[in-house]
């Protein structure tokens, strides 16, 4: 029989406001095994854990009941206590009398009843628990940055420079992300590109850092400190270490029509291509769906230009195997599918585009080389309008998206105020629901769009955009002039919503990594986390866990790096003691559990087994792996046979705390 | 009617002996009526010469009588699996529970097996014996001549929708190969489904408290090979025999029924014990039916290592939500 003590926390109103802790502490004394019970203001302060270390001692207790807030916020805390009192910490239960008992009730009888049982279910598993020891395992001392663009360019080169190996992945031939794609950046209207390449050549030249160009992540296996990942370098048909990047091959290519989209599609190129000019890698790849040598064996052309004998149609996909310690995340985002938002006839007009479409037709990279040119008939657009939150902000989302897209406000005062100061004779309107300005320097940026450049904003919303003959009429409605307005307008422009990458879900389900509705990943604490994921090891750089500027990017990317570095100066990782074990008696060793085991801790042997009858068996039995079981108990529900247990969450712990409940 | 006789069998298992391929033998033995025909361990020649039978009432599935088998001794065992067994068979060795060396597996066709009960009903008393001739099962009885019942209301249910007449597993095969069939073994499924929820509720109230638990179901279930059964097991707190109240009575069997799930290759052994005659079999293709409708179609044992759809993930699996959701639909 254990002997249990019993600690029930006030939380200062937090908890005593809803709970009759006396009471709760008084019912509690006459449970089974319970030698003392006592509460306090507040059991989390040095007096508290000081009134429970004192009560180890005098009481002689086997394990302790912390009547508190949820674990997540001070089991280790407790843990700790038990432990500097020569309490094995896994003899410590919490039940969690706050969040779930005294912020949910209002009337304090229920509050106190529910906060009896909830103390009676953990006295009940703690009369079942054991001592647990956790293990150890070793640290990889490497990273993986899965994303090549602003966000996995900055962890990279942070962690790097601490120096730490780190790996990038990137799905498209070079790094650079939608960054790349840019022109200027708000507020301080320098040269994206500027800003940018330095930063992607300071990748390639990193001693610490490899860039895997046109590749995927293809699975992941393991658990932090240990993660084991499967990477696809796609065939580019081009031998990276041979390639010059010379760019004579993507000129001689006679397939010339193959929509770059570098340029969203509103120029070409050959199927053999450098997405731009500062590509890191600067290799050219051959695209095989447009390729006519790759489709139909005939044509070579590419091969016979390069003078560095770089052209290999025969290249295959490869798969690379590497350890990891850290995974980060930073997939980025795109624009949404104008789809869904024909009202403003982005399918039926060419003048009509998104937002990005507009940085690369300002763009001197661009296809008309930075002159702004109407994509129908290459004219100077003298009326241009602009429309905010076009799929941002959607109440019931069942079109566009529920979250703000939190960039548009600002880029959007970007393109009036340089359309502005680049061709005075433009009128430039801007419709809004709400101008979102807050960010350094961001409010004074958007005041000078409307005050110093005159640009139009109003706010309302755009109704309907019709084409008639080269015009697009606008339709929108002035809410604080309470009017409609008519515009003829020659190029409209829509502040397209922007969600994650496709390849982020995937990503999430391989890395077992959390996310919102939205696709989102999903922050292991809003507020005091919010660059790890609830994952262990694995961490979020950029717009994958939500809606970022390139400041906010940065600075996130630079805290993501911040926590790898931090995990990977260590050399080895406490374990968790939880961990799954086999009753070997029981055991069928039919591999159910093996099969479910997401982290490959699971084994079998061939043992030997004395029967009651003195004869001996063989018997193949499940073996646990304590080392690399993360205790997440798969494997026990799978078993057919209920050989299978977790430490610390054992079946029987768990219907005594049922039995608890229901009596 | 069989398409292979007993001496067919019986001439290839002495060839198996005389070669000494095999020195053990599982084969149907002849009861007390020869009607009664029940599973039997042969060491040799002489015994099955004696006892050995083949004929349209050797239901009983030999896959799981491997598993303690196979453990003795170092010899081969030579069994006979008709086309539903050999998916227990496979089943078997998906989960290690048999080594596949100490086997030989002769296949051979099956034209259904006789439901016994239902031939003896035809007559309170007196039955001398029941043959099954070309036209049905005839019943002689000491008092009312014979009785002559057609093919089709003779056979058992698992039987009359057979839902495989395909091997997928043997050393040899004696005879003809079928195919698997497109089985209407889910009607009688979708019939209760469709029931509300007050009368799917008496319908097995109706059924699961004849119960006497036996255990006939758990022993014959070649699902049910567990080192220690919970049932068995004074540690697991729920070891009893008999059911103490109506609630348990049916936690048993439906708990049986998640307990097999993913792996019952629907054999209809419970069914087919059960002396209630509780329709058993219906709990586990609700699961195989539903198995399917989640997760693409699936049969446990149509290939030896196969991952079962409850121990898999995919990332084409549906949401819980998607499931409970369906549920709710027929609730």
């Amino acid at each position: 029989m254990q002997r249990i003590g019993v600690f029930v926390c006030w939380c200062g109103s937090n908890i005593a406001g809803t709970v009759d802790v006396e009471a709760v502490s008084e019912a509690l004394k006459k449970e089974p095994g319970v030698v003392f019970s006592t509460n306090y203001q507040y059991m989390c302060s040095q007096a508290g854990q000081d009134i429970i270390k004192n009560a180890i001692a005098e009481h002689k207790l086997s394990g302790i009941v912390v009547c508190s807030c949820s674990p997540r916020m001070h089991e280790t805390t407790f843990r700790k206590t038990a432990a500097a009192a020569g309490l094995n910490p896994y003899m410590v239960e919490i039940a969690n009398i706050r969040e779930q008992c005294s912020w949910v009730h209002k009337d304090k009888l229920t509050g106190t009843e529910k906060a009896i049982i909830l103390g009676r279910t953990a006295i009940a598993k703690v009369n079942l628990n054991a001592p647990l020891t956790p293990g150890e395992s070793p640290v990889t001392k490497r990273a993986l940055v899965i994303g090549g663009g602003i966000a996995g360019i900055q962890t990279a080169l942070d962690i790097a420079d601490a120096g730490f190996e780190v790996d990038i992945v990137e799905k498209q031939p070079t790094i650079g992300g939608k960054m790349a794609q840019l022109d200027k950046t708000f507020p301080t209207l320098d040269c994206a590109a500027c800003i940018l390449t330095p930063k992607m050549v300071d990748v390639a030249q990193h001693e610490k850092i490899r860039i895997f160009s046109y590749s995927e992540v293809e699975s992941v296996s393991g658990f932090v400190g240990n993660f084991t990942v499967n990477i696809k370098k796609k065939a580019r048909y081009v031998k990276e270490d041979v390639c010059t990047g010379c760019g004579l091959c993507t000129e001689k290519c006679p397939q010339k029509n193959v929509p770059n989209e570098f340029n969203l599609g509103m120029d070409n190129r050959r199927a053999i291509y450098i997405p731009f000019a500062q590509a890191v890698p600067k290799v050219a790849t051959i695209d095989p769906r447009y390729c006519t040598m790759l489709k139909t064996g005939k044509c070579g052309v590419c091969s016979k230009v390069c003078t560095a004998g770089a052209i290999d149609y025969k290249a295959k996909d490869e798969y690379i195997e590497e350890k990891y310690g850290a995974i980060v995340v930073a997939t980025g985002y795109n624009p949404i599918s104008m789809e869904k938002f024909d009202e403003f006839a982005y399918s039926q007009s060419k003048d009509v585009i998104t937002s990005l479409e507009f940085e690369r037709l300002t763009n001197a990279a661009g296809p008309t080389a930075g002159v702004l040119l109407r994509p129908s008939d290459h004219k100077h657009p003298k009326t241009i309008v602009f429309v905010q939150c076009v799929g941002s902000r959607c109440s019931g989302a069942e079109k566009g998206k529920e979250y703000c897209s939190k960039i548009c406000c600002m880029y959007t005062a970007k393109h009036a105020m340089l359309t502005r100061d680049k061709y005075p004779d433009t009128d430039v309107y801007v419709f809004y629901i709400d101008v979102r300005t807050p960010g350094k320097a961001f409010d004074e940026f958007y005041r000078r769009a409307v005050e110093e450049y005159g640009v139009h904003y109003i706010k309302g919303m755009v109704g309907k955009v019709s084409p008639q003959g080269d015009k697009l009429m606008v339709q929108a409605s002035d809410l604080l002039a309470n009017k409609q307005l008519h515009i003829e307008a020659d190029l409209v422009v829509l502040a397209a919503a922007i969600e994650p990458d496709a390849s982020a879900r995937p990503l999430a389900t391989m890395l077992t990594a959390s996310m919102d509705t939205n696709d989102f990943f999903t922050e292991a604490h809003p507020k005091l986390r919010p660059v790890e994921s609830p994952t262990a090891g694995v961490f979020l750089s950029g717009t994958c866990q939500g809606p970022k500027d390139i400041p906010e990017t940065v600075s996130q990317a630079g805290a993501a790096a911040a926590k790898v570095i931090g995990l990977l100066a260590k050399d080895k990782l406490t374990g968790n003691p939880c961990v799954a074990h086999s009753n070997e008696l029981m055991c069928n060793g039919c591999s159910s559990c093996e099969r479910v085991c997401p982290y490959g801790a699971i084994t079998y042997e061939d043992k030997e087994f004395r029967m009651p009858d003195r004869t001996t068996r063989m018997r193949r039995v499940a073996k646990v792996n304590e080392a690399v079981c993360q205790g997440c108990g798969a494997c026990t529900v799978a078993c057919p046979s209920g050989a299978m247990d977790l430490k610390g969450f054992a079946s029987a712990q768990i219907m005594a705390e049922v039995d608890a409940i229901c009596k | 009617m069989q398409a292979l006789t007993r001496e067919v069998l019986l001439d290839r298992a002495k060839a198996l002996f005389a070669d000494g391929t095999v020195d053990r033998a599982y084969g149907w033995k002849r009861g007390e009526f020869d009607y009664d025909v029940t599973p039997g361990l042969f060491r040799s020649v002489e015994e099955m010469e004696k006892e050995f039978v083949f004929d349209d009432f050797c239901g009983a599935n030999f896959s799981k009588y491997l598993v303690e088998e196979t453990r003795k001794g170092e010899g081969k065992i030579l069994v006979f699996l008709k086309p539903c067994d050999t998916y227990s068979f496979n089943q078997l060795l998906t989960e290690h529970r048999f080594d596949r060396e100490k086997v030989y597996a002769v296949g051979i066709p099956c034209e259904g097996m006789a439901d016994v009960t239902k031939l003896k009903a035809e007559a309170a008393e007196g039955i001398r014996s029941i043959t099954a001739e070309k036209e049905g099962f005839v019943v002689h009885t000491l008092y009312d001549g014979d009785k002559t019942v057609p093919r089709t209301e003779g056979l058992s249910e698992r039987c009359l929708v057979c839902k495989s007449k395909k091997h997928v597993a043997y050393d040899e095969l004696l005879g003809e190969d079928g195919e698997v069939a497109d089985s209407a073994r889910f009607d009688e499924v979708a019939r209760l489904e469709a029931m509300n929820a007050d009368e799917r509720f008496a319908f097995w109230q109706r059924e699961l408290s004849r119960c006497i638990r036996c255990n006939a179901c758990r022993d014959v279930c070649p699902a049910c090979t567990c080192e220690t059964c919970v049932f068995n097991n004074p540690n697991s707190g729920v070891e009893s025999k008999a059911p103490v109240t109506s609630f348990e009575e049916q936690m048993f069997h439906i708990i049986r029924a998640f307990h097999v799930a993913g792996r019952c290759t629907d054999c209809g052994e419970c069914s087919r014990v059960c002396p209630q005659h509780i329709p058993l079999h219906l709990l586990n293709r609700k699961f195989i039916k539903d198995i399917n409708a989640f997760y693409g179609e699936y049969q446990a044992g149509a290939e030896v290592g196969s991952r079962a759809p409850l121990v898999n993930y995919t990332t084409a699996d549906l949401e819980p939500g998607e499931a409970v959701q369906r549920g709710n639909e027929h609730a």
